[in-house]
């Protein structure tokens, strides 16, 4: 029992520092530092923080709702079914959630989608429609068909068999999958900045407003507390929630995806061409728009003002490298601490590490700034801005993992401890091939994350390297057409470098590592 | 239990090894020359930054310039006032009229005058000791020539206009809260109006149907006409034609878009030594060449935006492709500080009706 206790003490080292040193120590700095006189003196906010507080919950709570309904159909298509293409179905619904907010946004308000709430969540439902689908069907393509089956010979309908069957068992993963979009949508930025005229605005982006255009530091720290708040509400719910509802049943190491026949096939393609034609409406505003002319031919070609376009694909593919390995690393550790114990110490635990994805990035921004010259200045190196995604995509790969882990059976590392085998034996033998799949998940996540993360790092002085938000950004802030083809190409590149990622990803999962 | 013995030892080796490498740096007075100058910067400079940008300076003096980005000009000065005690860069460029007062109450920079300033061009001088004019930009309405030319209307010449329908349905400005021209805009409004009309246009303009987008982006490449949008004109730059001429996918003999001078507003960007610097001489010989005719003459090409020094000459394109208002509004940095958020409060008030 002792041994045990140790290595979980050793585990949990390095995402403590990690999370520590790279978000619990900066935002202490921030707001303290912001609660204190510094800056202008508060206005009268109070009617409006309400205002703003309300829209920035009702619109999540929405936002997650119908993300989750848009996603189901695809969802269960995509975790039942063997087809061709499958692979690539589910690289290309990954695309939206990589792109730029102002890509997206411009191409929205192109077709008329604009200063409306509708225009609001329906690019909320786009961005994240990918989380619910990769992290749902995680958990349900691996459901052992022994329990369907035997419902269903007991005389259960389909329908009846998915409610009283599939459901319950993927309630873990629907939890994970709509806390994460909770998180995203309630502190929406760009997105309501762009479509919603000026007829709304969420607590980020009124924190934005109070810190860096009135700098006001102790209004924008008291919004930064209220925003924290809500979000360490949901958070702790969805905690509780997922602790109540998680139950150990055996996951099949394979699939058990089948061919479609019948009926089903019908509505498997219905699902999943209907899905794919949806997202592809904005899109394909992008890539018409993208061939107008020879903007592709042009990103090679070196511009006085930005330089060679595609530069930017390298620095992108470096940072996001080492934001995967870091992410990857802390975010399967926290999660063999999160699961190694139940009970309060590992639910704050677990909540903490999703707080950065809930916290705003200017607050983020510029906690970074004022806090990380020490013990040595970190502020304006190169290795903030990888540290900076990695924040961002550790969730990611935790909420990819965590289920998993949570359905091994303890009488599985019980047996093996009983026949002798040491705690680290028992993690290799049991727990690295059921996790090492949904880490490469979250690895995945954590690298698409990284390569469109455009807010953290936007805040943080930074030596000038590119990445392709960066680039796409630069070339949209500019007047003239090839200036707007040239974004509108390099987005495109950006989606199909994403496809190409994600497709490799989900051919190599299957690797030397489950097998062993 | 070893491995994780052997992880803290290669951790704390790491640490320490990147303690010591950082402490061998030599502290040093204010007259020494250091190996390089850091400038903190607003991203779309930081951006223009490349290797040619400050090598005449490297040539002469030997010192490396290393350039930071850090996001809005609303951004860099609020990460400048935040680090005031152990400042992040030597210089500080990009500053405007905006935010001039925010950085200079804070006391983040040292004073420094120039040798150079006699050569600024008049009206951009005589500001605070403690900044550089380095140049200029007019936000000013841009409108879609075709457009015109088809509607067979005139260009409005006066901001009278936009109080009428026609033109104001085809018309988008920004928000003052959330973008740069649109609080210029906001500001030239009361530099011609004065606090007493300047809100009776904005509700005038609303009524007769003027749009708000959220930022330059939108403005420009979702509402603009010229890219598939519904207004005809837009609240950007005087540099804008010239960009539509040089960024064009065929050449193009005469610019597609042209300047309304009404209404134009001029935003001034400045440069300062950040008071912690250890190299407040090597940092004045920076800024002077960022003053020196040969640094400026690329201004245009790179930024988008004018020499501040008058003997710099203009690239063709900024002389045939666009005009220089004559008396573009422009308010004093202290005034627009002490007003700024009650200006913002009372047109929100106006255009949303809250």
């Amino acid at each position: 029992m002792r041994r045990i206790r140790w290595g979980w003490v050793a585990v949990s080292v390095v995402p403590v520092v990690f999370i520590g040193y790279f978000f619990a120590y900066p935002l202490f700095r921030i707001l303290t530092l912001g609660l204190s006189e510094m800056g202008a003196g508060s206005t009268g906010l109070q009617a409006r923080l309400f205002k703003v507080g309300w829209f920035t919950l009702w619109q999540a709570v929405l936002s997650t709702v119908l993300t989750l309904l848009v996603a189901a159909p695809l969802t269960w298509a995509v975790s039942s079914f063997d087809f061709k293409g499958r692979r690539l179905v589910m690289a290309l619904v990954t695309v939206p959630f990589v792109l730029p907010t102002v890509v997206v946004g411009t191409a929205f308000v192109a077709l008329g989608w604009r200063d409306s709430i509708g225009a609001i969540l329906a690019a909320h439902v786009f961005f994240n429609v990918a989380v619910v689908v990769r992290t749902v069907s995680t958990l349900w393509t691996r459901i052992d068909p022994g329990l369907e089956e035997a419902a269903r010979v007991l005389g259960a309908s389909g329908w009846t068999v998915f409610r009283h069957v599939t459901l319950p068992l993927l309630r873990p993963a629907i939890a994970a999958a709509s806390s994460i979009v909770f998180l995203f949508t309630f502190t929406s930025f760009g997105v309501v900045l762009i479509l919603g005229g000026f007829h709304y605005a969420t607590l980020e982006v009124e924190i934005y407003r109070q810190a860096v255009t009135l700098f006001d530091l102790p209004l924008a720290a008291s919004l930064a507390i209220v925003q924290l708040l809500g979000v360490t509400g949901a958070l702790y719910w969805y905690a509780r929630y997922q602790e109540k509802t998680a139950v150990a049943w055996t996951l099949e190491r394979g699939s058990n995806r089948r061919r479609a026949r019948g009926r089903a096939r019908y509505g498997m393609v219905a699902a999943v061409v209907g899905t794919l034609a949806a997202l592809a409406v904005p899109l394909s505003v992008l890539v018409s728009r993208s061939f107008d002319s020879d903007f592709y031919t042009r990103l090679f070609m070196a511009d006085p003002v930005v330089g060679v376009p595609v530069s930017s694909v390298w620095n992108s593919l470096t940072f996001a490298f080492v934001a995967m390995l870091l992410a990857t690393l802390v975010g399967v550790m926290a999660a063999t601490v999160i699961t190694g114990r139940s009970g309060q110490i590992s639910r704050w635990f677990d909540l903490t590490l999703m707080l950065p994805l809930g916290t705003s990035a200017v607050t983020i921004g510029f906690g970074f700034i004022v806090a990380l010259d020490w013990p040595f200045d970190l502020r304006a190196s190169a290795w903030l801005v990888p540290s900076a995604q990695a924040l961002v995509a550790v969730p990611f790969v935790v909420r990819a993992t965590v289920p998993t882990l949570r359905s091994i059976p303890s009488e599985e590392r019980e047996a093996a401890a009983v026949l002798g085998a040491s705690p680290f034996r028992v993690w290799r033998e049991i727990d690295l091939p059921m996790v090492s799949r949904a880490a490469m998940v979250g690895a995945g996540f954590a690298f698409v994350i990284s390569l469109g993360e455009f807010g953290a790092t936007s805040f943080v002085a930074r030596p000038n390297t590119a990445t392709i938000p960066i680039m796409i950004f630069r070339l949209l802030s500019r007047p003239g057409a090839v200036s707007f083809g040239m974004a509108m190409a390099m987005s495109v590149v950006l989606a199909l470098m994403t496809a190409g990622v994600v497709l490799a990803i989900d051919r190599a999962r299957f690797g030397e590592l489950g097998t062993f | 239990m070893r491995h994780t013995r052997s992880i803290l030892t290669i951790t704390l080796l790491a640490a320490a090894l990147t303690a010591c490498s950082n402490g061998t740096e030599t502290t040093s007075s204010a007259g020494a020359t250091p190996d390089k100058l850091t400038v903190i910067a607003h991203d779309s400079f930081a951006e223009g930054v490349d290797d040619s940008t400050f090598a005449a300076f490297t040539e002469q003096t030997g010192i490396q310039v290393d350039v930071l980005a850090a996001g809005d000009a609303g951004a860099l000065v609020n990460q400048a006032v935040l680090t005031k005690d152990n400042p992040l860069a030597d210089v500080l460029f990009g500053v405007d009229d905006t935010f001039l007062s925010r950085a200079l109450d804070q006391g983040i920079f040292t004073e420094y005058r120039s040798a150079d300033l006699d050569s600024v061009i008049e009206s951009l001088g005589g500001s605070d000791p403690h900044v550089t004019p380095i140049d200029y930009g007019d936000v000013c309405f841009n409108y879609d020539k075709g457009w015109f030319d088809t509607a067979q209307i005139p260009v409005p010449s006066d901001l009278e206009a936009f109080k009428t329908d026609v033109y104001a349905e085809h018309t988008t400005v920004e928000h003052p809260a959330t973008s740069s021209p649109g609080l210029a805009f906001m500001l030239a409004t009361i530099d011609t109006f004065g606090e007493d009309g300047w809100l009776d246009w904005w509700s005038a303009a609303r009524d007769a149907g003027i749009s708000v987008a959220a930022d330059w982006d939108t403005a420009y490449y979702a509402d603009f006409t010229r890219y598939g949008g519904n207004s005809s004109i837009v609240m950007s730059y005087a540099s804008s034609p010239p960009a539509e001429v040089i960024y064009a996918e065929e050449p193009l003999t005469q610019a597609p878009t042209g300047v309304i001078e009404a209404g134009c507003y001029r935003q001034v960007e400045y440069a300062g030594i950040l008071a912690g610097t250890e190299y407040p001489e090597a940092a004045g010989e920076l800024i002077d060449f960022m003053l020196s005719v040969e640094f400026q003459e690329g201004i245009p090409l790179t930024w988008f935006v004018f020499p501040a020094n008058a003997d710099a000459v203009l690239p063709q394109e900024f002389i045939d492709y666009t005009v220089i208002p004559d008396a573009p509004a422009r308010l004093d940095p202290s005034y627009i500080a002490e007003n700024r958020d009650r200006w913002i409060d009372e047109w929100i008030g106006v255009m949303e009706g809250s």
